[in-house]
């Protein structure tokens, strides 16, 4: 670590990965919900258990963004952050306030929290992903305005790196489309197609950039690859990422209203959506290949092969399996869906994250060459225990995807099974993906108990070209 | 990748690219919004009532369990078409099953998957409904594939 004011992501870091904690305590409780009905009910339906998974999700993806963007902006601009004070009152506005959300889903019931944060004078909530009451979307508004702000001001006082200029190109994007979440209009069509401007155009769009820059940034530490090499490629993946996920939103046009091109226009380009994440594998392995130095680091090493792999799977080739159009008028809204959602969102964003803290928070703690051996082992188990879980996670849910088509979609009116009668035909698979999701867990306690293992690595014996000493 | 395929040619093609997509998206969503939806949506239904019932849809989470237009979550049934599946196209039908629905949740089976009881007085359920009928006549291209949703 390069500078002092770094040391601000710490606190982002940590609050994620307690979110991330409760995000995975509420998938078991939605798990077990699909196979015992009334678990937990009246206390807490399944409405609400989802709404915390899915918003902690969201919410902690922010945080790790957050503190991965305050780790590195500096170090990139070779300055120290414009104000530290600004990025930890930031955070604690941000942390007040999603508790707060989240504590309100729990134990206020919907309709109320509706009425108190006065959703009748801007109506917001009750769509998929952007539940938040208005106050708490203006407040993450806030919130990302002051961070840009901070770190805009970082980025041009110093050395502007392309890493640093697509990371807050990615930001500031991700800012601008939050805006349409304010947008609700009476007509349910208009409503849905511009959700999809916060929801496709932030995970197939501007995260992309996000998770590019970030991805980019560890491979030119871990393994002292000329930056030239680096960033032409961070340039070509983004570019791929934009060429083909901005028409792609076309993918979610199919069956809410708009008119039949976008059949076409959706199909041919989100089938070229797995091509940005194919070559950030083809990246990944190719930098890694061409090391100049080996970092002691090899848990963060195998963060980013591992997101660069799993993005692809899931982002990748379980989004191409469901996006032509003939195909997803049979699977849309099914299991299907919900498989490709589980994989891609580990794969691409959860995986991310975890690379730039398996990277930057053992420096943060004054471990510059990475963890001890014993660290990394304990925290490449928890790194297989849950890609391995997501893996079989993604399987069930794909198979109960497959056969909920065959059962409810394939025959015609008066020969289908009901919804709810499909339901029972595939629990079987639900049961398997609950135990998936244990193992999920378990592996979650694993990678946390590899943080409270003392030590730390030496620099490299075998180091080929410059040594690790800038790591 | 080859030494002339230089860094700043592939900055270009990402502003190029980039910019261009943006644009067509831009002009694609003008051509959407402006002159294919009035068609499909039947907007000239779109009465007050079926605003409020969006309004209900949305204050009682309804998406958290359920699909519309196969949007939301996959716990409970597809929507968009109950008002064909369930009230077989009649409004009057509708109504009256969506009033005797409501009102009987939850069911309380042990095991079940359970809606919760979410004391909508009777013009909330019928402004439910609406919404609902009207949603269902959207034009989109033919979705679900059955009535099963």
């Amino acid at each position: 670590m390069k500078y002092e004011s770094q040391r601000v992501a710490m606190p982002y870091f940590i609050f994620a990965l307690v979110l991330f904690a409760g995000q995975i305590l509420f998938g078991l409780i939605l798990g077990l919900q699909y196979v015992v009905g009334d678990f937990l009910f009246p206390e807490i339906p399944f409405n609400v258990a989802r709404m915390v998974h899915t918003n902690l999700l969201i919410v902690w993806l922010l945080f790790g963004f957050m503190g991965a963007t305050y780790y590195l902006v500096p170090e990139e601009a070779q300055t120290e952050l414009h104000s530290p004070l600004l990025a930890w009152i930031l955070f604690w506005v941000f942390a007040v306030a999603g508790t707060l959300t989240i504590l309100g889903y729990l134990f206020v019931d919907y309709a109320t929290l509706a009425d108190v944060t006065m959703n009748k004078l801007l109506p917001t909530m009750g769509r998929e992903f952007l539940e938040q009451p208005t106050i708490t979307k203006i407040g993450i508004a806030l919130v990302v305005v002051g961070f840009l702000y901070n770190i805009m001001m970082t980025a041009l006082k110093g050395r502007k790196t392309v890493v640093n200029i697509v990371l807050i190109t990615g930001l500031i994007g991700l800012a601008v489309l939050w805006m349409f979440s304010f947008y609700n209009p009476g007509n349910l069509t208009q409503d849905k197609y511009f959700w999809w401007f916060v929801v496709h155009l932030w995970v197939e769009g501007v995260w992309e950039l996000i998770m590019g820059a970030i991805l980019a940034y560890v491979l030119i530490k871990l393994t002292g690859v000329d930056r030239e090499v680096i960033e032409k490629w961070l340039y070509v993946i983004i570019a791929m990422a934009l060429i083909t996920g901005i028409i792609g939103t076309g993918h979610h046009f199919f069956w809410i209203g708009p008119p039949e091109y976008w059949l076409w226009l959706g199909s041919v380009f989100s089938a070229l959506e797995p091509l940005p994440f194919f070559m950030m594998v083809i990246f990944a392995f190719n930098m890694i290949n061409r090391r100049r130095r080996n970092h002691p680091n090899k848990a963060a090493m195998l963060w980013a092969m591992g997101t660069a792999v799993m993005a692809f799977l899931g982002a990748g080739v379980w989004g191409f399996l469901h996006t032509l159009a003939p195909v997803n008028y049979y699977t849309h809204g099914s299991q299907i869906t919900a498989a490709h959602g589980h994989m891609a969102f580990y794969g691409a964003y959860v995986m991310i994250v975890l690379t730039i803290i398996s990277y930057a928070v053992p420096i943060m703690r004054g471990r510059p060459y990475g963890n001890s051996n014993t660290a990394q082992i304990v925290e490449m188990w928890g790194f297989w225990l849950m890609t391995i879980s997501m893996v079989f996670i993604t399987l069930f849910l794909t198979g109960a995807g497959v056969l909920q088509v065959w059962l409810q979609r394939l025959p015609e009116s008066g020969e289908a099974l009901s919804f709810m009668a499909t339901q029972d035909n595939i629990a079987l698979f639900y049961w398997m993906r609950l135990v998936a999701g244990c193992f999920f867990m378990a592996g979650l306690v694993v990678y946390f108990g590899s943080f409270f293992i003392k030590g730390q690595a030496a620099p490299a014996e075998e180091v080929r070209g410059p040594a690790t000493q800038e790591a | 990748m080859a030494e002339r395929f230089t860094k700043s040619m592939a900055r270009n093609i990402y502003l190029g690219g980039s910019a261009f997509f943006v644009l067509l998206f831009l002009a694609l969503t003008f051509d959407t919004q402006i002159r294919a939806m009035p068609e499909r949506d039947n907007r000239d239904q779109l009465t007050d009532q079926v605003v409020r019932g969006k309004h209900v849809w949305e204050n009682n989470n309804c998406v958290g369990c359920h699909s519309l237009m196969g949007e939301g979550a996959y716990f409970a049934p597809e929507l968009a078409n109950v008002f064909d599946r369930r009230g077989a196209g009649n409004s009057e039908v509708f109504q009256a099953y969506m009033n005797a629905w409501m009102n009987a949740m939850p069911t309380n089976v042990p095991g079940r998957r359970q809606m919760p009881q979410f004391n909508l007085t009777d013009q909330e359920i019928e402004d439910l409904a609406a919404f609902l009928e009207w949603t269902s006549k959207i034009d989109d291209n033919d979705w679900p594939p059955n009535i099963e949703g």
